[in-house]
């Protein structure tokens, strides 16, 4: 029989935490700091309002678009919170997610032998992405020196006459890097003058604790050449509800699209009512997660500096990116000890592609007492070796 | 009182056994300037206490308690605030309020039994100058009190790793 898997699905790499996935699974009290979402369940209004449109039979699809007064409310709240101007009927598809989002967007954009441009270290999805497309993934690396931020020289280093595109996740995960207005606009100048377009996933938007987030697409005049990729994933503690959003200009949201409802027709209706609720009510709810989140983002960074693993301050996301240089382990090395002999579950920061090597992803989207009793874990794990 | 006050109140309205460097660490300040802002709060009282809210029912104590609402007249000068205050003076009044609607205050009184509140009402509250009329509630079970639920929710299932 012939091998059918596709070249370009053989091409993609397999994940790179399956061996710490099962071995996690055989393992009782296990602290795990390597799950990437919210440890907070979804408040309750925006669970009720779905139940309740589930009663009233609302289980029908919505357009390709996405519900019209979900688009509208999202319009609104945008231009409010981030200055960001799009025009609900024609420069917005709600997604399943903002993995659908990437996805349509990368396909949207990419003809075969594109180059795209992916600022490293990077949530993993990016590359398999690309490669899918008939795209090749290039990685930016980004450095701890600079705060993880996108370097503008590293950057263009990067650049070919095949660049047809660039990636950027700021707030970042793994890393919780932010990049300023400034920061960005450095960037802004070398995808204009390279003509480039930039894919900008903001789901962590929400999350930036030192300042507002800054929206890629605001700064300068990369507004007509940017895909906002976004999502209630992460500030509303809604992950299994598969709800994001992608937005650009018209022509390129129209490509997009076409692809949405061939490929998804459109997301889940459920969700779609939630996420309508989770704008409408839940302003309160997310504040009070995201203070959470500081205080234990300052809680574990603080810690992790004392117990051996020097961290820089992540001003986003809920992500601790510290590094094991120090203890003479890779990064693997690190976090499989770790697991086996202290029960703490981190992600070995190569996973993330280049620049995340010697580091760890710790997630601290757990609760208080968890992360003390991690760091005491990671106390006696560093002091055995 | 400032933001930073603000912060230190939700966390310990919270968890008021946090001690006062966990706190400094969470909030990125000092050690001393978390103790100095306790120290403020509590001599301004607007931290009135720490407390402990317990799930009596759970811990085998058979108390009663009753919501009891009260229609009072008024005093001319005083509005409610003189019988609201002899009324607090009661071990027995837990909790006191001024609410609207068809009735004026509200107090939450503990017991022994049922015959102890109800005698308490009676012989106490009811009989008052200004009180025209009561209305007593047994309060059967607790499901939340002060943010706090008193049921077991499930466990959620999380994957151990998602990227």
């Amino acid at each position: 029989m012939r091998n059918f898997v596709s070249g370009r699905a053989q091409e993609i790499p397999p994940s790179g935490i399956r061996k710490f996935f099962d071995l996690v699974l055989t393992m009782d009290d296990v602290i795990s700091l390597g799950v990437g979402e919210p440890d907070f369940r979804t408040p309750w209004n925006i669970c009720e309002s779905s139940i309740y449109s589930i009663e009233q039979g609302t289980t029908s699809y919505t357009s390709n678009r996405g519900l019209q007064s979900l688009r509208d409310a999202l319009s609104r709240h945008l231009a409010r919170t981030y200055n960001l101007r799009y025009n609900s009927n024609s420069e917005m598809v709600i997604t399943t997610g903002v993995s659908e989002g990437l996805d349509i967007a990368v396909r949207a954009v990419t003809d075969p032998g594109d180059e795209v441009l992916i600022a490293q270290p990077s949530y993993v999805s990016y590359g398999p992405c690309v490669t899918l497309a008939g795209g090749i993934p290039v990685p930016v690396r980004c450095t701890e020196k600079d705060h993880f931020k996108l370097n503008p020289d590293s950057l263009a280093e990067k650049i070919t006459k095949k660049s047809k595109s660039l990636i950027i996740n700021f707030p970042n995960n793994p890393t919780g890097a932010v990049m300023t207005e400034s920061d960005l606009k450095a960037i802004a100048d070398l995808v204009i003058d390279h003509d480039l377009l930039l894919i900008s996933d903001e789901v962590y938007s929400e999350l930036s604790y030192e300042k507002r987030h800054c929206s890629a697409a605001t700064v300068s005049d990369l507004w007509d050449r940017t895909i906002t990729l976004n999502g209630f994933s992460k500030a509303y503690a809604m992950t299994g509800w598969r709800i994001g959003y992608l937005c650009a200009p018209r022509e390129i949201c129209d490509a997009a699209l076409k692809i949405h409802q061939y490929v998804m027709l459109c997301a889940p209706t459920m969700g779609q009512v939630g996420a309508v609720e989770a704008l409408r009510s839940a302003e309160e709810d997310k504040n009070s997660m995201v203070n959470e989140y500081l205080l234990r983002r300052n809680l574990f960074i603080a810690g992790l500096n004392r117990v051996g693993l020097p961290c820089h301050v992540p001003e986003g996301a809920f992500y601790a990116f510290p590094s094991v240089e120090k203890t003479g382990l890779s990064d693997v090395e690190f976090a499989e000890q770790l697991l086996r002999e202290q029960k703490v579950a981190v992600v070995p920061g190569s996973v993330f592609g280049e620049g995340g090597e010697g580091h760890l992803r710790c997630a601290y989207a757990v609760s208080r007492k968890d992360l003390t009793e991690a760091l005491r874990r990671m106390e006696i794990f560093i002091n055995g070796l | 009182m400032d933001e930073k006050d603000l912060v230190l109140l939700k966390i310990l309205e919270e968890n008021s056994r946090l001690s006062v460097d966990e706190i400094a660490t969470m909030m990125s300040l000092p050690t001393s300037e978390v103790a100095a802002r306790v120290q403020a709060l509590e001599a301004a009282r607007i931290i009135k206490g720490y407390s402990t809210v317990v799930n009596w029912e759970k811990a085998g104590n058979d108390e009663v308690a009753a919501i009891i609402e009260l229609k009072v007249s008024p005093e001319r000068d005083f509005g409610y605030d003189r019988i609201a205050e002899r009324l607090c003076r009661f071990r027995q009044v837990r909790t006191l309020r001024l609410i609207t609607g068809t009735y004026d205050l509200q107090i939450i009184v503990t017991g022994k039994n049922m015959q102890e509140v109800s005698r308490f009402v009676s012989e106490h509250v009811a009989p008052m100058d200004r009180i025209r009329e009561t209305a007593t509630h047994i309060v059967m079970k607790t499901y939340k009190e002060n943010g706090n639920a008193f049921f077991e929710q499930p466990e959620t299932e999380r994957l151990p790793y998602t990227m």
